[in-house]
């Protein structure tokens, strides 16, 4: 009886499989030389500075913006007015609707280069903008046209009126999505807005206005204006502005609270978090383990509801972070428009900066820096995945938000002990709960003080599913019926 | 590899008490979460040199199988011609790991393969449903090895899993494997009729406990069949059972299996989950028909540029 | 502290020659009546003039004592079943109409009118309660319910209670505006720290004897008498309050306290003047209340 023959042969067998590059082609973005503010209805040059965007992956320019100025969000402001007292607070719910399927449609139309450009902007993996930050936001666009002709069964009373002229400012960490996030709640409530892009991020904007441009919105209905932190002021403190709607860091966030302090100005906040992954010993490991890497590692950690604290139970530590550390050495880091690619470049050499300060100082104060090998491009803003493990509840990386590819682990040995070091942050925007007991679930998921509590999954989101935070994680919903809120006159 | 146990499971397999508290101790699989992952290592873009690569290795990896009741000698002969060189027109073709056949037809194939490097496994234990006395299927596995099989492909008793008798199935392995001599075991799942991917997971581990060489998704006879989260909670269950043992063992994936596609996401799959060391035919299969005419069709697009129709791969 | 009325005249001595115990009127903070710990008072007077009693006058750290007290409540309290709250709310309406008679003559006195109205009031704020009670275990299926999501998951969101929340109960109306703004704040499990009315405050010290005798837990409802002006600085700045409910503050002093409020992003309430015989409908109740969602997989 003859032995197996294959060992022989498999013995000179070349084992490593080497994956090809896979890169999306670039000239799908479309990149234009320049791009222009949306006002009025019109693209035109802000009469700010004209700056590049580059990519972060390599610090090359994508494009030159030219940048709102203060009178830019004057004519904005005016323009949202006009469109307000106008057309469009006066226009049937089902009309609205009907525009705003309409640029539903059409982001999924240009879904592909939507997703070019947003990865070459962003730095993020084209496998996360295609496959997330396009399809939710067209999905984000067709929820709330649904809602356009039917607000007065909200539970908001028989004819809830739209606020007015809405002054929106988002972060560069999902660029598109936050947009859509934005808009599409303000435009089906019959408001009108003034939105402005984080400075690092303003192309899939301003192409987003080209799609409502295309979709013949009434001039003013939408204007978006490029530029930096002093247009955001500007915006936030505009007399004629009747609601600021603001996602990003808590700091800027507090800001805003205080300016519209003896205002009349509504205003909903989402800003940061510290989220709480708390793994018990019965959990499904391997799912866990996929739910810390998706937690902490989605867009390069750059996400508000990221689960940074990985709270595990001391029973199973030693396990679950060297199944951990064994998966994330498959983490593929490197060029983002590589199909293959799960992390990609860091947005700016400012949020670098503060990532490296931060995980500096975790390991000043003691704790244990472990990052798989991975070889990081020479140009452009990398960070390697990075686990620290031995920190303690008072070291800063377990408490102050890093905003990057960084995971704090910590132990605890009961479900009290759980519940306490998870809440035991200024925080509470989501948190993470693992284990294969449905009461462990739902008891956890009423003690944890988060906005969004994703049990056996993580980084969930849905246009039909409220978001955002307790504390000082902001206040005001997006998503959902109570989504509706914040853009409800009620 | 060191042959010495890292870890003493003895005390596990001791009786079917212990092998039900081992086994229902294991960590429980979240179904969604095990596809979301098998969904998302789907996404992997394998192309040029790299697809180059997976379909010559994917060829390999294969266990050419023929089940059917109309099976022939004149059949078996062809799919061995086939085995032997898979592309009669280019010898740079790779062969076949292995065909798989009935019992009675081990003979013919071993005639036809001698000389070549491709193995003969052999389906027994009362294939497929598995259901006669042991007696009897120790009888059909000694059988396919006197005509010699150097691969035998058992059934486990489902009936006897899902009603919890651990014990009886592990000895029926045991038996088994013993009967097999140097032959090597695989031990077939049948993960569609154990249904959820925890009970993948516990008959994945009291496979490997009782001594299988390979564990293996299918008969082929039933649906679903071989699918990438159930690849998936054996993968890992090979991937933890040699962390723990320092044994590696086997992974065969058998049954619906038919594009270039889906057998290159396996080896995706085989290189992210239980690592690079398990791309190799001793430690991976894929049990299949028509998989290798579209593997050899991908390989000449990617040889020539050009699209080839059926008429350019052989009917076997 | 010297007193401002031109009047010391007490109370007027009942009918018989019996000598009334007066009542000392004093803070509630974890379900105890302190003094103030700074051992201050102030004067009360009535709508005529006429000194009613001398209020404890809270200090900053009375507050922060209030604040520390409503923080200990609130696990047990947000935890308690709604039917459970519920349940204790009614029963605050129970212990009120037992004692309307006394309440009635209380506002009166603070308040000025006719009996009758003062009476109207009274029967208005124990079935404000009577409401609120019914409130509790309603609105989550009101504003709350599953997300229809598009993919393997069951979602749902739900109304949790916001926190501790500092109230500073309106200035006009002593006993139906403080419920008014109270019962809506504790029904779905938050727990409050409360600023009474700086000239009416008598009638919600009488009230928080009310709470006490109500099953209501010690801490969830801490109020406190004193003046407006000192407190609320630094109850809209405790970073341990998570909400503000700013309708006894002045309009043109709203803003210094939202400005303090934004320190740990408290929410803030700041109506507009309300008609409090009004139908309270349930935006004060939305007014301090978070949405959570919740996720898990759907499968076998």
């Amino acid at each position: 009886m003859a032995k197996p023959v294959l060992s022989a042969r498999a013995k000179n067998q070349k084992h490593s499989f080497e994956y090809a590059p896979a890169p999306e082609s670039r000239d799908i973005a479309r990149l234009k030389p320049s791009y222009q503010i949306f006002v009025d209805g019109k693209f035109r040059d802000g009469s700010g500075e004209a700056v590049k965007t580059i990519n972060p992956a390599d610090e090359q320019p994508l494009a030159e913006v030219a940048e709102a100025g203060p009178a830019d969000v004057n004519d904005a402001v005016a323009a949202a007015r006009r469109a307000f007292d106008g057309p469009w607070s006066k226009m049937p719910g089902k009309e609205r609707g009907k525009y705003l399927f309409r640029i539903a449609r059409a982001i999924q139309e240009r879904g592909r280069e939507l997703a070019v450009l947003e990865s070459l902007d962003n730095g993020k993996p084209i496998r996360e903008a295609r496959d997330v930050d396009v399809p939710v936001a067209a999905a984000h666009f067709f929820y709330y046209a649904g809602w356009a002709d039917k607000l007065g069964y909200g539970g908001f009373g028989p004819d809830p009126r739209p606020i007015g002229v809405a002054g929106q400012i988002i972060p560069w960490n999902f660029p598109l999505l936050m947009a859509a996030w934005k808009i599409a709640p303000a435009l089906a409530c019959g408001n009108t807005v003034v939105l402005k892009p984080a400075e690092t991020t303003p192309l899939s904007a301003l192409v987003l206005a080209e799609i409502i441009a295309e979709a013949d919105l009434p001039p003013g209905v939408v204007n978006i204006l490029a530029g930096g932190p002093a247009i955001g002021q500007a915006l936030v403190e505009h007399d004629d502005i009747d609601k600021i709607a603001f996602t990003g860091s808590t700091d800027v966030g507090k800001i805003i609270q205080r300016t519209l302090a003896g205002t009349p100005k509504r205003l909903s906040l989402e800003l940061g978090g510290k989220a709480a992954n708390i793994v018990f010993e019965d959990a499904p490991i391997d799912q866990a383990v996929e739910g810390i890497v998706n937690g902490i590692f989605f867009n390069q950690g750059q996400v508000c509801c990221a689960g940074s604290r990985l709270l595990v139970q001391e029973s199973v530590a030693d396990e679950l972070i060297a199944s951990l550390q064994r998966r994330l050495t498959t983490l593929r880091v490197g060029d983002p428009l590589d199909k293959n690619t799960d992390v990609g470049a860091i947005n700016s050499a400012a949020q670098l900066a503060r990532i490296r300060e931060l995980t500096d100082s975790g390991v000043d104060e003691g704790a244990t820096r472990w990052s798989p090998p991975c070889e990081l491009p020479e140009r452009g803003f990398w960070f390697a995945p990075t686990v620290f493990t031995g920190v303690s509840p008072a070291h800063r990386i377990a408490r102050e938000e890093i905003f990057g590819p960084v995971l704090s682990v910590l132990t605890f040995r009961t479900p009290a002990e759980a519940v306490e070091k998870a809440n035991n942050t200024p925080y509470g925007l989501s948190a993470g709960v693992w284990t294969e007991k449905g009461s462990r679930i739902l008891s956890m998921a009423a003690q944890l003080r988060a906005g969004v509590v994703w049990a056996n999954t993580f980084n969930r989101f849905d246009p039909s599913a409220p978001f955002g935070g307790y504390k000082e994680s902001g206040f005001g919903r997006e998503g959902g019926r109570h989504g509706l809120e914040a853009y409800l006159d009620h | 590899m060191t042959t010495l146990d890292r870890t003493d499971l003895s005390d596990v397999t001791r009786d079917d008490l212990s092998l039900r508290r081992f086994l229902h101790g294991l960590p429980g699989v979240d179904q969604v979460g095990a596809e979301g992952r098998a969904a998302g290592l789907a996404t992997r873009s394998i192309k040029t040199t790299a697809k180059a690569w997976a379909i010559d290795t994917a060829i390999t990896m294969i266990d050419l199988t023929t089940l059917e009741g109309a099976d022939t000698p004149g059949k078996v002969r062809s799919l061995c011609a086939k085995a032997a060189r898979p592309d009669s027109s280019d010898p740079s073709v790779p062969s076949v790991a292995a065909v798989c056949v009935y019992p009675d037809l081990v003979a013919t194939a071993v005639a036809a393969l001698r000389g070549t490097s491709v193995g003969v496994a052999s389906v027994a234990t009362a294939f497929p449903s598995g259901r006669a006395s042991l007696d009897t299927k120790l009888h059909d596995v000694r059988d396919a090895v006197a005509a010699g099989a150097t691969e035998i492909d058992m059934v486990i008793d489902r009936g006897a899993f899902l009603a919890g008798h651990y014990q009886q199935v592990f000895d029926e392995i045991v038996a088994t494997k013993a009967a097999c001599g140097s032959a090597h075991l695989k031990v077939i799942l049948e993960t569609g009729e154990l249904a959820t991917l925890d009970n993948a997971r516990r008959a994945s581990w009291l496979a490997l406990l009782a001594g299988g060489d390979f564990i293996k998704t299918s008969t082929g006879k039933v649906t679903p069949a071989a699918t990438p989260p159930v690849a998936l909670v054996m993968l890992e269950a090979v991937r933890d059972y040699y962390a723990l043992t320092g044994k590696q063992r086997g992974v065969k994936l058998a049954g619906g299996i038919r594009t270039s596609k889906d057998a290159v996401r396996y080896l995706v799959m085989v290189n992210e989950v239980a690592g690079e060391q398990w791309l190799d035919p001793d430690l991976f299969r894929l049990g299949a028909s028509s998989l290798l005419n579209d593997l050899l069709l991908q390989r000449h697009k990617l040889a020539t540029g050009s699209y080839d129709g059926p008429d350019y791969v052989t009917v076997d | 502290m010297t007193t401002k009325s031109k009047s010391t005249k007490a109370k007027p001595a009942p009918a018989d020659d019996r000598l009334r115990v007066r009542k000392t009127y004093k803070l509630y903070i974890g379900g105890a009546f302190p003094r103030s710990e700074s051992g201050r008072s102030y004067p009360v007077h009535s709508a005529s003039g006429d000194l009613l009693a001398h209020a404890a006058q809270a200090s900053r750290k009375d507050l922060r004592d209030a604040v520390v007290a409503a923080r200990k409540a609130f696990a047990a309290w947000s935890g308690a079943t709604a039917y459970n709250r519920g349940q204790v709310l009614y029963r605050v309406a129970e212990m009120l109409d037992g004692r309307r008679e006394q309440f009635a003559a209380e506002v009166a006195e603070s308040e000025g009118g006719s009996p009758a109205a003062a009476l109207a009031q009274v029967d208005a704020a124990i079935d404000r309660w009577v409401y609120y009670a019914g409130w509790s275990d309603k609105y989550a299926q009101v504003v709350g319910g599953t997300n229809p999501v598009a993919g393997p998951y069951f979602s749902f969101s739900l109304p949790e209670p916001t926190g501790v929340v500092g109230v500073v109960a309106p200035q006009d109306s002593s006993l139906l505006g403080l419920v008014s703004v109270l019962a809506p704040v504790v029904a779905l499990g938050n727990t409050a720290v409360v600023i009474a009315a700086e000239e009416r405050p008598l009638p919600a010290a009488s009230f928080a004897e009310v709470l006490a005798t109500s099953d209501l837990p010690g801490g969830v409802v801490n109020l406190l008498t004193g003046f407006t002006a000192e407190l609320t600085p630094w109850l809209a700045g405790h970073r341990d309050v998570n909400a503000v409910d700013l309708t006894g503050v002045a309009v043109p002093d709203r803003k210094a306290l939202q400005i303090k409020a934004a320190d740990n992003v408290k929410r803030v309430y700041a109506p507009a003047a309300a008609d409090w015989s009004a139908d309270p409908g349930i935006s004060r109740l939305g007014a301090f209340v978070e949405t959570k969602t919740v996720w898990h997989p759907i499968g076998v």
